[in-house]
């Protein structure tokens, strides 16, 4: 007798995964981390291959050592450990960006519980991180190596908005990124096409990126709002670490308040801080507030209101 | 055109699905009558039928052989003509033992001699007829028809919703009678607008079904009564919810049914079908299903005697060109697999499917995260991955609060899950978590 796959409906599904979802992510980032390679030279591709290396290793080996179930073929890893490298300035060491990754992965990811469970986005936590350990060669940001066209060398536009001598770039050299900085958050045509392809392969949706950059741009109006919103790390913070889904809220509106929150922070901190930059402090403190904004937006599930408000409604609705 | 126009906002949510929708195009056949059939007693939502016969009777088509015990029931009669060779337990889809009768076939198709058109004249005889007819839904739910239209008080109604949506991927049973049983229809619309004092019509029809929609907006243009919506191709426009909403723009609060905001939702072939028993008296002996899926030969609507095995229709439409991974009653997202092809069809199978390994594939689970994909793909704004926290906590006052009640289990949120989380089957188990709590809570 034919015996046939007895299971719970649905019976088909949809070709998304996490995999497919992480390598989208990749593929995103694949302009950024082609941009940082030219503008700032090979170095930036060692940088990006001991980060995934180190995030993709650490996950592996922890997974071993804790006897669980490998899971370095989702590819998270990889995504984290990219992410990280692009956040990173080439007067880094490699080390240095190694241990980085160490961090992300073992402390802010696996000691969790792994994917899905990480209360803030592993990438900016060590960045913070190594902010904190190795502001020296952090804070460096060196000229781009590219020399084809004239770039800027020195401080930071945003160090020199806040006050350091130097030279801000001028519009081409904003958008092509050839001004000092990490790897991957200057070119801002790169991160723009990464934002893109996500939306197009509805990876994410434009709500976090897109309140996120506004509300910095609304808010620096009187300071140079292109230059708040194009240098610096706001574009890939808002376009790939703020809208990560484990440390963001699901819901829609959750997801506007959370955009908005970063860039209220993100400004604060740029304005009134110590800090040229403000970006990962914006987003990791949000990273934080996500169960409450969760929690505060959940939608109420249709036509669960009690009895008399449904009267209403539909008296409105005639 | 302007009918044709969607006025009402749509309720969002829910999501894309290929359609493969091949047997549109291709007129129903009718199978000859299969060497036996075992009919269950349990093809609807209610009491089983009580039988009426004994073995070895003789019965011929329409002839009853069940008749309903309660209200919510519905009578079952012979599907093909012959003796009556055993009456046994079967398996049914719930779980349960239900108890069949197997008739094994004469191979003449006699049709019962006590057939005759029932007499309708108002409205009571004419939901008397809907119930001596046996129809149940016919889209899938088997709730008895009689117990649907029985308003009692028919100014409660302000518009009947002909649900033409068919929004399950493969299923093509309800396009091909909205375009081969046009008459039918009309005359059932007429009873409809007669005996319920329908106010309104409205066909719902999803916008992938461009024919149908033309051939119901003809209908539309001799009455001005009708009017005809175009849904968007989005599962499940077809939800009973999502269907009036989208439909007349009313939200069905939570428990209640379609008639507490004034409609009727009724199937397109239930419809055709009571509209044929009124003008020849035939029940509900047959019904067309969609026969597809990869491993079948000759994927088409057939006309089956209710009561045949799936082996019979399936050796009828060429045979199995492969060993299926899953054979299904029903469309993909809702259906039932069963275990072997000693199944039968059902009153209220619209398709059986015979899904190969590619089609439904072994999915391996992993983690969570947190993407949200689920919550915003439920059509009625539910929280699966709320839902999975508290059933693993066997918290059953927060499955409460979070209305897992109202889980119509559409399969939106499993189907577009990226960690292929079993969520619809969870919500299941958890609904039974919040039953028992509800019978534990002291009641005041």
């Amino acid at each position: 007798m034919n015996q046939f796959t007895v299971s719970s409906s649905p019976h088909i599904t949809a070709r998304k995964t996490t995999h497919t979802v992480m390598r989208d992510v990749l593929i995103s980032l694949a302009p950024a981390s082609i941009a940082a390679i030219v503008i700032f030279g090979w170095y930036s591709l060692a940088l990006i291959t001991v980060c995934i290396a180190a995030a993709v290793l650490s996950e592996f080996l922890f997974n071993i050592v804790c006897k669980k179930e490998q899971t370095i073929c989702d590819l998270s890893a990889a995504v984290t450990g990219l992410i990280l490298a692009l956040n990173l300035p080439t007067s880094v060491a490699l080390w240095q960006a190694a241990i980085g990754s160490v961090v992300a992965i073992v402390v802010v990811k696996c000691l969790f519980g792994g994917i899905g469970q990480n209360f803030a986005n592993p990438a900016i936590v060590a960045r913070i991180v190594l902010f904190l350990s190795f502001s020296d060669s952090m804070a460096k940001n060196p000229t781009p190596t590219f020399t084809l066209v004239d770039s800027v060398s020195g401080a930071t536009p945003l160090a020199v908005l806040s006050g350091l001598e130097g030279e801000l770039p001028s519009m081409t050299q904003l958008i092509f990124g050839l001004y000092g900085g990490a790897i991957g958050e200057t070119c801002s045509i790169a991160l723009i096409i990464g934002l893109i392809y996500l939306l197009c392969r509805k990876v994410i949706t434009w709500h976090i990126p897109i309140t996120f950059i506004a509300t910095v741009a609304i808010l620096t109006l009187g300071a140079n709002p292109i230059y708040q919103v194009l240098s610096g790390g706001l574009l890939i913070g808002a376009i790939f670490m703020a809208t990560d889904y484990v440390t963001s809220p699901a819901t829609p509106w959750g997801k506007v308040i959370f955009g908005i929150g970063c860039g209220l922070i993100t400004v604060l901190i740029r304005v009134f801080g110590n800090y040229p930059e403000g970006v990962s402090f914006g987003i990791l403190l949000m990273n934080i507030l996500t169960p409450y904004i969760e929690k505060w937006t959940v939608r109420r599930p249709l036509g669960s209101f009690s009895a008399k408000k449904n009267v209403k409604k539909e008296g409105e609705a005639k | 055109m302007f009918s044709l126009k969607l006025k009402k906002t749509l309720m969002p949510g829910g999501t894309l699905l290929p359609h493969f929708k091949g047997t549109s195009g291709i007129k129903p056949v009718r199978m000859p009558a299969p060497a036996s059939v075992i009919i269950p007693m349990s093809m609807h939502i209610g009491a089983p039928a009580q039988l009426a016969v004994k073995l070895g009777d003789h019965v011929d088509v329409g002839q009853l052989i069940a008749s309903a015990p309660s209200f919510v029931s519905a009578p079952i009669y012979a599907s093909i003509s012959g003796t009556v060779k055993k009456i046994d337990t079967v398996l049914s889809s719930t779980g349960s033992s239900v108890q069949s009768v197997q008739i094994e076939s004469d191979g003449l198709m006699t049709p019962y001699a006590g057939l005759k058109a029932p007499e309708v004249t108002d409205y009571t005889s004419f939901i008397a007829a809907v119930r001596e007819s046996g129809a149940v839904g016919l889209g899938g739910a088997g709730f008895p028809t009689a117990v649907k239209l029985d308003v009692k008080d028919t100014s409660r109604i302000s518009e009947i919703v002909i649900n033409g949506a068919e929004c399950e991927p493969y299923i093509t049973s309800d396009t091909r009678t909205m375009l081969d049983r046009v008459d039918d229809i009309k005359y059932g619309i007429e009873l409809l607008e007669k005996y319920l004092d329908a106010k309104k019509i409205i066909f719902g029809i999803e916008s992938n079904k461009p024919e149908c929609i033309a051939e119901m907006k003809k209908l539309a243009d001799e009455d001005p009564k009708i009017e005809v919506v175009s849904l968007p191709s989005r599962y499940p426009q077809g939800g009973e919810k999502v269907l009036v909403y989208n439909t007349t723009g009313k939200l069905i609060p939570e428990g209640k049914l379609p008639i507490d905001v004034g409609s009727v939702v009724l199937n397109c072939t239930t419809l055709a079908f009571i509209a044929s028993y009124i003008k020849t008296g035939m029940p509900l002996v047959e019904k067309c299903v969609t026969v597809a899926g990869g491993a079948v030969k000759n994927p088409q609507n057939v006309i089956v005697p209710i009561g045949t095995r799936l082996r019979d229709v399936f050796d009828f439409c060429g045979g199995l060109v492969c060993e299926p991974k899953k054979v299904l009653w029903g469309g993909p997202m809702m259906g039932i697999s069963v275990p072997d092809l000693d199944e039968t069809i059902l009153k209220n199978t619209n398709a059986i499917l015979a899904l190969t390994d590619k089609e439904s594939p072994s999915v391996k689970t992993t983690s969570c995260i947190r993407c949200g994909s689920c919550i915003n793909a439920c059509p009625l704004h539910l929280d699966p991955t709320a839902f999975t926290r508290a059933y693993n906590n066997k918290d059953g006052a927060q499955l409460e609060a979070l209305h897992i009640g109202m889980c119509m289990e559409c399969g939106c949120c499993s189907f577009v899950c990226p960690a292929k989380q079993p969520l619809v089957q969870r919500n299941r188990l958890a609904k039974a978590v919040m039953k028992q709590y509800q019978a534990s809570k002291p009641k005041n």
